[in-house]
């Protein structure tokens, strides 16, 4: 009997260490050499597959994240700030010793579709690869062409600013088993290619949903239905529900609302602000007509969402309310107009207008506060903007006015508070 | 009697005429009313944005010094402002964010405005600065200080310190608060520019009691009759500066 105790001890005990030893080192690939790679240089060198890449970079967004404020494009440096700490952004560059210059297109492969670097370390997932999963190796290479094609630029990685237990990345393995799937998009016989099309730059390259879905404590995003709508951690912005059917985000916005938003940064139903005025900058407004089309065309598939809970709010709001029109009739009415209706093509329309309604009233708030110009496009070279109201506004006004925008007209979102106001006067911008 | 009640009957039937066609002319002034006004197409009204703190004609507040003076600035000084607030070189997060997104042909028409508005310029409240502190500064602003190295501000900001077309700003009539906090600035690093960044050189040579002496003996200078900054070209500077064309760019 004790003989037997102590087998299942040594037993227990060794698959302890196993699974210790698989858990901290398991998975480890060495990289392929460019030599070994099974595409030639030849190949990369393809101008036409370079302007793919290039295309396909700006649909990614690759820049924003992997270039530095001010500095050189793809060169990393730009920290992503996170719940966990702070991640920083590599180079991308071809320079040998702090880019990508010695990869092989494999390296590239199982960074992108797999999420682990050259070397088989996992990558944390502040780099999307749970959408980029989905990209093609197809489209991957012509992103891996495009990349080895800019001028290498020297500048070595920032440190990873994550504390224990964060900074050990074999903990990854269990994110992984619960938030990553990983496989290339699988085209829906049944929908049309438009669609297809559309569902797979929104759920790949595009990584939409990265913003536009809630995360979990973990920074997961595991049981909500995709692009519902979510707080951006860290940044203090709410990416807003995007369903065109009812009680959804963008209920009312035709196809074209949607791709003169992408476009130009502003539609006959809302102005892109905030990160999203970036993403237009920087990638919306330079994809082509047809694959902007494509996303109005998935987008509208989404289905309805269910009505939100009504406020039930225990306060009388009445007062705030009444203060919330004054200022908004010396303030906001000018531009906005009297019901909220904004003016064609110049002022977006509050009314009905899913980042005021959405449910934290985090982007009302700081758009009353911050202001600011909607994105310079091609199509909008000279952007209207709107006055910051932080020097002439207290917290206690801004509390009201946004009330006020929230509950007025076709609107009927939760009353903000003037703590609500404190806490998001004071978000770093960024 | 007959032509009586037919005569009230045309009279009536005039003053409802009246009547209605004035109904008509309210609701007609009504629903012009609820139509939101148009907007002008100016660039005035599209930098909102910027006029909330800077004012309508970039008059700044010279009463605080807390929001610069952009009128009458030289066009190449005031778009390099903005290039460098989006590259973070100069650092101040709300500036930081309005810029983030505009082109560099929209940031030089914004630029154009500011520096072409005329506006008068204004005292500003100034700190007590001993005779001592203040021929000190006098002496920084017109001789410099050869033995740190240190040029003197006319040298480059033009003869009457009005700056020099079209990236030198001038130096007189702006308050004290401002002056010394953009000397300030340029020593915690939180302005900058491109490089060779010649003022951050300077500003880094004066010492403390310096710059106070140089932003009180500016600040309280009697304003030339001609505030408009020098002529392109009228000054050979001292020192390489990336802002004036190391680069290339001159802007």
């Amino acid at each position: 009997m004790k003989r037997m105790r102590s087998i299942v001890i040594l037993v227990v005990l060794l698959a302890l260490v196993l699974f210790g030893a698989w858990w901290l080192r398991g998975g480890r690939t060495p990289p392929v050499s460019q030599a070994a790679s099974q595409i030639d240089t030849a190949t990369l060198k393809d101008p036409a597959l370079i302007a793919k890449g290039e295309y396909l970079a700006a649909v990614g967004d690759c820049a924003s994240c992997h270039t530095e404020q001010g500095g050189a494009r793809y060169a990393g440096g730009r920290v992503l700030a996170t719940p966990f700490g702070n991640i920083p952004a590599p180079n991308i560059t071809p320079d040998r010793e702090t880019g990508l210059g010695d990869w092989s297109f494999e390296d590239f492969w199982q960074a992108l579709h797999s999420g682990k670097g050259r070397h088989g370390e996992l990558l944390y997932p502040a780099f999307s690869y749970t959408s980029f999963t989905k990209v093609s190796r197809d489209d991957a290479l012509a992103i891996f062409a495009y990349l080895q094609s800019l001028a290498p630029v020297h500048q070595p990685a920032k440190p990873l600013g994550l504390g224990f237990p964060y900074n050990v990345r074999s903990n990854l393995k269990a994110w992984r088993a619960l938030y990553f799937q990983e496989g290339v998009y699988q085209p829906d016989p049944s929908q049309s290619e438009a669609w297809n099309r559309g569902a797979y730059l929104v759920q790949g390259l595009g990584h939409c949903n990265e913003c536009h879905a809630p995360r979990d404590a973990l920074g997961g995003m595991q049981n909500s239905p995709s692009l519902v709508g979510g707080q951006i951690p860290a940044q203090d912005w709410y990416a807003p529900d995007l369903s065109m059917k009812a009680n959804g985000g963008l209920s009312g916005w035709s196809e074209q609302d949607i791709v003169d938003l992408l476009k130009n940064g502003q539609s006959a139903r809302g102005t892109a602000f905030g990160p999203m005025a970036e993403v237009v900058a920087k990638s919306t407004q330079h994809m082509h007509e047809d694959d902007l089309r494509a996303i109005a065309t998935y987008l509208q598939s989404l289905p309805p969402r269910p009505l939100p809970p009504e406020d039930k709010s225990p306060f009388d709001t009445r007062p705030i309310l009444a203060q919330g029109a004054k200022v908004y009739a010396a303030r906001c009415a000018d531009c906005h107009g009297d019901n909220g209706e904004g003016v064609a093509g110049i002022y977006p329309p509050l009314s009905g207008n899913s980042s005021v309604n959405e449910p934290t009233g985090i982007n009302a708030m700081r758009a009353v506060l911050l202001g600011g110009f909607s994105p310079v496009t091609d199509g909008n070279s000279r952007p209207y903007s709107m006055p910051p109201f932080a020097q002439q506004l207290n917290d206690s006004d801004v509390a009201a006015v946004v009330t006020y925008i929230r509950q007025s007209w076709s609107n009927k979102a939760s009353p903000i508070l003037e703590r609500d106001v404190i806490k998001y006067r004071h978000t770093p911008i960024d | 009697m007959k032509r009586l009640s037919a005569k009230l009957c045309q009279a009536r039937r005039v003053v409802s005429a009246c009547i209605l066609y004035f109904v008509m002319a309210i609701a007609a002034v009504h629903a012009g009313e609820s139509t939101p006004a148009r907007i002008p197409d100016t660039i005035q009204q599209r930098i909102a944005a910027c006029t909330a703190c800077h004012g309508v004609h970039g008059e700044g507040t010279p009463e605080s010094g807390f929001f610069p003076r952009l009128a009458g600035k030289p066009a190449g000084y005031l778009a390099r402002q903005m290039k460098d607030f989006q590259d973070g070189l100069r650092k101040y997060g709300p500036m930081e964010y309005t810029v983030r997104q505009l082109s560099p042909a929209y940031m030089q028409e914004i630029a154009a405005y500011f520096s072409a508005q005329e506006v008068p310029y204004s005292r500003s409240p100034m700190p007590s600065l001993s005779a001592d502190a203040l021929k000190r500064g006098e002496q920084l602003v017109t001789h410099g200080d050869p033995a740190r190295q240190i040029p003197p501000c006319s040298a480059c900001h033009g003869s009457q310190l009005t700056g020099v077309q079209p990236d030198i700003p001038g130096l007189v009539g702006l308050p004290y608060d401002y002056i010394s906090s953009q000397l300030g600035s340029w020593r915690t690093k939180t302005r900058a520019t491109v490089t060779p960044d010649c003022m951050s050189e300077i500003a880094n040579r004066l010492s403390a009691s310096d710059i106070s002496a140089v932003s009180g003996w500016l600040a309280g200078r009697e304003l030339p009759a001609d505030m408009h900054a020098q002529e392109a070209g009228s000054v050979t500077p001292p020192l390489h500066c990336g802002v004036l064309g190391d680069k290339g760019d001159g802007a």
